[in-house]
Formats: C-alpha cells, sequence, structure tokens
C-alpha cells in the first residue's frame, strides 16, 4: 500500500530486451506514471492468475478528462491491468491482485468496498460487442432499473435516450427501440454497450480492444466517440492498434510481460520512446 | 456350405481386390512416384475394386437367401401328389412344409413320416444341393467379373474418388432410413390396429367418454363387463400425475441447475453432478418399488395424521416418485444451456454494477429459456409416457378427478393391463390398447411440436 512512490523512476535508455529478461524483478517503469488531476491512483499493483504472476509491480495514474492507452504484445497484462480497476478479476477464482488503487483517494481493493456501486462508477467496455439477448431499449434501461436510477417509466425514457444520443446511436435506432439488440451491426452493437456503460452515469470508462472486432469505418466512429466522451469522463483503453492510441489517447503506457515498461504523453511515446522496448515494438519490430 | 462361409469368401475377396486395385492403378500411373497422374489416390481404386467384387456379389447372396426357401418350397410342393395337398387348410400344409425341412434338415422327428414325405424331404434336399452349388457358382462368377471389369477400367482418368464416395453416400442414406422406415412401420401397424378398433368402438365414445371398463362380456349372460371405452380418465389421471412430477421437478431440478451452474464452487459441483445424474441412471422399475412400499404407504399414514383420506396408490404418491426421476433431466438440461450462455454476457452485466442474482435473473435467465423450455417440455413427454412407476404405485381403477389423493389410471397403465396375459386380437380390450398408443402418440408429437415453436420463436427474438 505505498502511495508514495509517486517519484519519477528513469531508467537508462541504452537497456536492452537481454537485460532485461535478466532483471525482471527489479523492473521499474520509464516515465511520468502520475497525473496532475488522478481520479484513479494504482500503485505497486501485482496480479497472479494461479502461480502465473501477471502483472508485476504496476503503478500508474489515469487523470480526469483524459484518455490513456495501455499498449503492448499479447499476454503483457494490458487487460489484466485494466480489469482490477473495477474489480472485474473477482469474476475469476483463480486471481489474486495486491496492491493499492484509489478511486478519488478511496481504496477500491478494500474488502469492505462494495464492488456494485464501485462498478456503476468504473464502467466497461469489453472487446467484442456483448449486448444483452434483448430489446435495444431494455439493454440501455438494464443498468438504471438494477440500480433504481429512475422513479418513472419517463424518466427511464429519458435516460434511455440521452444515453444512445451520448454513444451516437439514437439516430440510428429511435425508430425500433424495440428491436433486439443483437440485431445490429458489430459497430452499432458496440455504441449500445458503450451506451449501456453511459446509462449508469460512470466516472470512468475502461475500454478492452473495444474495436478488435469492427471494420475501419464502425472503428473511426468509436474514436471519434471516445474522443467526445473524454470531455466528461475519464478514460482508460486498451487497444492492440497503435494507430488506435495514437488517435485516441493523451497519455499512453506500454506493458510488456507484466511490466509496465514506459509511461508518458502519447506524442513522447511514439515520437521519443525513452526504452528499447517500447522503441522495438512502436517501430514494429516485434509484438 | 454355408451362407456365412461365403460371406466369409466375398469379404476375403473384397480385401484381396483392394489391394490389387490399388497396385494396378499404380502399375497404370507408372510406378509410385507417378501416382499424381491418376485422378485419385490410389486407394480409392483399391476401394473402387473391392466395391465391383462385393457389392453385385453380396447383393445376390441377400437375395438369394431371401428366396431360397420360398422357391424350393414352392417346387417340392408342386411335385407332391396333388389329393395330398389340395384338402388342407393354410396352418396343416405349413405343419408340412416344415415336417419336409425337418426330415431334409436331419432332425429328428417325433412320429415316422410317410412316404410321399419322405420323398418330398429327398426331393427338397436335391434341389437344396443344386441351389446352393448355383449360389456358388453365380458368386464365383461375379466376383471374378467384378475384379475383370475394375481391372479393366483402373485407368489414370477413373474417378475413382468420386465414385466411391457416391456408394457411400448411398450406403448412409439407406442405413438412415432404416430408421425412418422403422418409426413408419410402428406408426402404420398402430393406425391399423386403431382403425380396427374404431370400426367396433365409435372415435367419439373413445375421445370424449367418461367411463373406462375394457372388460367385454365373453358370455351373455356375464355380469359387469359391459365394455365401456371412454378414454377420459385415462388421460386426466395421465395429466394429473404428470402435472404433480412437474410441480416438484422443475422448481427442484431449474433451481439447482442454477446453483451448480453459477454458484457452485468448482470441487462442489465435481461431485454434486454426478450424484444427482445418479438418479436418471436408477432404473425405472426400482423407482416403481420405491413409489409403492415406501412413498404410498407414508404418505397415507402422513395423511391419516392430519385426517386427510390418502389412497394407498395415490396420484400424489406416484407423481412425487415420477418427479424424483425426472429432477436429472430437468437440471442437466437446463444446466448446459446456462453454462452455454456466454461469459461475455455475464461480464456485461456484472460490469455494470449487477449482482450475482440480478446478473441470473435478468440476464442468463432470459437468454437461456428457449433452452430451459424444451429441455422441460422434454421431460413432460418423458413423464406422460413413463410406465413402470405408474403401473406399480399409482392403480387401475380409471377414476376421473382432479384430487391427487385419490387412486387414478394412466394410459401406459391401461396398455400394459390390455395387452398382459392371453389374450385374442381381434376383442375390443386388446385393440383398444392400439388406439390409447396411437392418442399418446399423437399428443407426445403435439406436444414436441409445440416445444420446437416455442425454442424456435424465442431464437428469432434472441439472436
Amino acid at each position: 500500500m505505498n502511495t508514495t512512490a509517486d517519484a519519477i523512476a528513469v531508467k537508462p535508455a541504452n537497456l536492452t530486451a537481454d537485460h532485461l529478461a535478466q532483471d525482471q524483478s527489479t523492473t521499474t517503469t520509464v516515465g511520468e506514471i502520475s497525473s496532475p488531476n488522478p481520479r484513479m491512483r494504482c500503485r505497486d499493483i501485482n496480479v497472479w492468475y494461479s502461480a502465473n504472476h501477471a502483472i508485476k509491480n504496476v503503478s500508474l495514474d489515469i487523470g480526469q478528462n483524459e484518455v490513456v492507452a495501455m499498449i503492448g504484445p499479447s499476454g503483457c497484462g494490458k487487460s489484466t491491468f485494466l480489469r482490477c480497476l473495477n474489480r472485474m478479476n473477482d469474476t475469476i477464482p483463480a486471481a489474486r491482485v495486491e496492491g493499492s488503487i484509489k478511486l478519488d483517494g478511496q481504496e477500491i481493493q478494500d474488502k469492505s468496498i462494495d464492488v456494485v456501486p464501485l462498478r456503476a462508477r468504473v464502467g466497461m467496455v469489453f472487446q467484442k460487442p456483448n449486448p444483452f439477448p434483448k430489446s435495444i431499449y431494455e439493454n440501455i434501461a438494464y443498468g438504471p432499473r438494477i440500480h433504481g436510477l429512475t422513479n418513472s417509466r419517463a424518466e427511464l425514457d429519458e435516460l434511455v435516450e440521452t444515453s444512445l444520443q451520448r454513444a451516437g446511436l439514437w439516430k440510428e435506432v429511435k425508430d425500433r427501440l424495440d428491436a433486439p439488440g443483437t440485431g445490429l451491426s458489430g459497430g452499432q452493437q458496440q455504441r449500445l454497450c458503450i451506451a449501456r456503460t453511459l446509462s449508469v452515469s460512470p466516472e470512468v470508462i475502461l475500454m478492452d480492444e473495444p474495436c478488435s472486432a469492427l471494420d475501419p469505418i464502425a472503428t473511426a466512429i468509436i474514436e471519434e466517440l471516445i474522443d467526445e466522451l473524454r470531455q466528461q469522463y475519464t478514460i482508460a483503453i486498451v487497444t492492440h492498434s497503435m494507430q488506435q492510441a495514437a488517435r485516441v489517447s493523451q497519455r499512453t503506457a506500454y506493458f510488456h510481460l507484466g511490466d509496465l515498461v514506459e509511461v508518458g504523453t502519447t506524442d513522447d511515446i511514439f515520437n521519443q520512446p525513452k526504452h528499447k522496448l517500447t522503441e522495438d515494438y512502436i517501430t514494429g519490430r516485434f509484438g | 456350405m454355408s451362407p456365412s462361409l461365403l460371406l466369409f469368401i466375398i469379404l476375403a475377396a473384397m480385401g484381396l481386390a483392394y489391394h490389387i486395385g490399388r497396385k494396378r492403378a499404380i502399375g497404370v500411373a507408372g510406378g509410385v512416384t507417378q501416382i499424381n497422374r491418376l485422378h485419385s489416390l490410389p486407394a480409392y481404386y483399391g476401394y473402387y475394386a473391392a466395391l465391383w467384387v462385393g457389392l453385385p456379389a453380396l447383393l445376390l447372396l441377400l437375395f438369394w437367401t431371401g428366396m431360397q426357401g420360398q422357391i424350393l418350397t414352392t417346387l417340392t410342393l408342386a411335385e407332391l401328389p396333388p389329393e395330398m395337398t389340395a384338402e388342407l387348410s393354410e396352418g396343416q400344409l405349413s405343419l408340412l412344409v416344415s415336417d419336409i425341412r425337418n426330415l431334409a434338415d436331419g432332425n429328428l422327428m417325433g412320429r415316422e413320416p410317410s412316404a410321399e414325405v419322405e420323398a418330398a424331404a429327398a426331393h427338397y434336399q436335391r434341389l437344396q444341393g443344386i441351389a446352393t452349388a448355383t449360389l456358388w457358382a453365380l458368386v464365383g462368377a461375379m466376383v471374378l467379373a467384378g475384379m475383370a471389369w475394375a481391372w479393366q477400367h483402373t485407368t489414370p482418368s477413373l474417378r475413382a474418388r468420386n465414385r466411391v464416395e457416391s456408394i457411400a453416400m448411398i450406403v448412409l442414406v439407406l442405413f438412415s432410413s432404416i430408421a425412418i422406415l422403422t418409426t413408419l412401420g410402428i406408426v402404420l401397424s398402430v393406425l391399423f390396429e386403431s382403425i380396427r378398433f374404431f370400426q367396433m368402438v365409435p372415435w367419439t365414445e373413445f375421445l370424449f367418454g367418461t367411463k373406462w371398463s375394457p372388460q367385454i362380456a365373453l358370455r351373455a349372460e356375464q355380469v359387469g363387463a359391459s365394455g365401456a371405452f371412454g378414454a377420459i380418465p385415462l388421460f386426466t389421471g395421465t395429466l394429473l400425475i404428470s402435472f404433480i412430477a412437474m410441480l416438484l421437478a422443475v422448481p427442484v431440478g431449474l433451481l439447482s441447475a442454477v446453483y451448480l451452474a453459477e454458484y457452485a464452487p468448482r470441487q462442489v459441483r465435481a461431485w454434486a453432478k454426478p450424484v444427482l445424474e445418479v438418479l436418471a441412471g436408477i432404473p425405472t422399475v426400482v423407482y416403481g418399488f420405491f413409489a409403492a412400499l415406501t412413498v404410498a404407504p407414508f404418505m397415507r399414514g402422513l395423511g391419516e395424521s392430519v385426517g386427510l383420506d390418502i389412497a394407498s396408490e395415490s396420484a400424489l404418491a406416484a407423481g412425487l416418485v415420477m418427479g424424483i426421476m425426472i429432477i436429472p433431466f430437468v437440471s442437466s438440461l437446463s444446466e448446459d444451456v446456462i453454462n452455454a450462455v456466454p461469459q461475455s454476457l455475464r461480464d456485461g452485466s456484472y460490469a455494470l454494477g449487477a449482482t450475482q442474482s440480478e446478473t441470473i435473473r435478468r440476464v442468463i435467465f432470459p437468454a437461456a429459456l428457449p433452452g430451459i423450455v424444451g429441455g422441460v417440455l422434454l421431460a413432460v413427454s418423458r413423464a406422460i409416457g413413463e410406465t413402470m412407476i405408474v403401473v406399480m404405485a399409482a392403480g387401475l381403477a380409471a377414476n376421473l378427478t382432479a384430487n391427487p389423493f385419490e387412486s387414478v389410471t394412466t394410459v401406459t397403465v391401461q396398455i400394459v393391463t390390455l395387452l398382459t396375459g392371453d389374450q385374442e386380437f381381434d376383442s375390443a380390450k386388446t385393440l383398444a390398447a392400439f388406439a390409447l398408443g396411437l392418442t399418446l402418440f399423437v399428443v407426445t408429437l403435439i406436444l414436441n411440436v409445440i416445444a420446437l415453436h416455442i425454442v424456435r420463436k424465442y431464437r428469432e427474438q434472441y439472436e
């Protein structure tokens, strides 16, 4: 529970991948991990899946009104890290999370914290669109209903409409709210899932490769949407596409084999990466 | 010189033909290195040769063994002096034929055969010898001809694979039609017997009559055997018992499925699921005496202690035990369906802050509903068709009642009682069993159609 680890740890830039492999447990992150206006503050996160050490001593802030992108090769732990932020790892029996994660200064790892309101505050959008097998309307109304957010049908109708509008889906579906959500196209389904997340008024939105199952046009629409949502929400996004990270994020974190190798502004990471591994990944030498 | 030896020889010839055909194909191509000149792999030419060698011979063998007895008998009977066969009835004739055959096969007979029969038997034997020799010669010729044909036609351009695979498909079609034709045969035989029944008893009486008493008077003065064939009490009895069974099995099965699929730790599931499925492995006759000897007396005792009059063969006891029997159907089918709901839906719901029970009630359950409904309807048709438990525990009295404490009887119980023992198959009493069977079949069929319809309707809505 180390909250004083805000210090910036800089590593010699000429360190090679070989050095890192020998020296993994002591890897420290290159770059500025803290944010001037943090909503979520993670310190020394370790995650194990049974005996597999999936995340090693990761510390990272996610700031107000910014999009933080997490990139890295497959299996580097970026999705696992994301799932720590709303305790989705609780649903995996073999997973064990250690370290401190604070949302607005409040420790969420605490067992006394109820995950139900936490997950309403920290929403999540998944890799594959996963609309419920219900109508479009019911997909959005589901969250407000279980949290008792509205008092009347009219309020609920309004909430459904605003959620769909924010997700940029209202115009396309307003005439067929009773149609099944699963009947929409892939991109529309993903925006439906974003609208569903927005319906419970979260503060932070986690996105786990939200465009990996979509075509380029649908991806462009979602990316625009992410940029708009940044005005009101704090967003952490995991992506396989470096172009996407460059387009939508303000800060970028590079993960490698469970380590957070480098964090910085998106411009810096893509234009002047300090760490050899980051540079190799960005320039397409591996991953 | 039995047909089975011949069959074995044909199969051996097919094996040999496979090798020859394969070698021949390689030879035609110009050696192992040249097999890409062939249209198909060499093995297919082998199968091609084997099929040409085996199929015609096998078909001949099948046809011959099917027809030989008939033809030989006809020929033998034609040789007998006409005054011997002219006045025989059908039964006597078949007795004579079996005498001749027994004598020909060298079986012992109780009485001394007459000279004519002995002569006929000798004739029969002679014919049999000729027939067998002919068969062997024909089969041998066919095997050789098939081999020669295949040898001649094995060229690089022969589409051996396509030929072989189309024959394989024909074989598959034949086998699947066996199942279909059997079903059709059963349905038709039940149907024809039912039609005979409905010629004796009007179908309106059968379907809408409320009195079931299938004893038919054998003598005019016999009492208490009027013969009433109103099936309504049987169907209400069946429905009552099935309803009680479902009342127990659906909640218990469904809730245990939810527990096993969603809540149970892996270790618990590892032993609880097999234990639950053991219930499905208990023979129904065991359930039957459990119902008759344990549950029914217990129910009666329980009823007495609270002042209720429960019959010792009550619908309640039979229904409850049948419900226990059906629990594993409902739970196992529902659990499979619940497990088949994608994890991503659960994640989506949890990520919105839903609790586990909200997720189950509002997301998983609706998504799994079509499968659950299908499983329940399957269990219902199983309950309706179940026989052994009700034979032992439900009783025979055809009461028209909705009171579960009374004794009722079911369609299946009546079929069993109508058809056990020595029966004449031309009385309305026996034929009633076929009519009941037909009605039961139609009811189950309708139920299955409804089940399919519901499942399909929900599926359209949810995918």
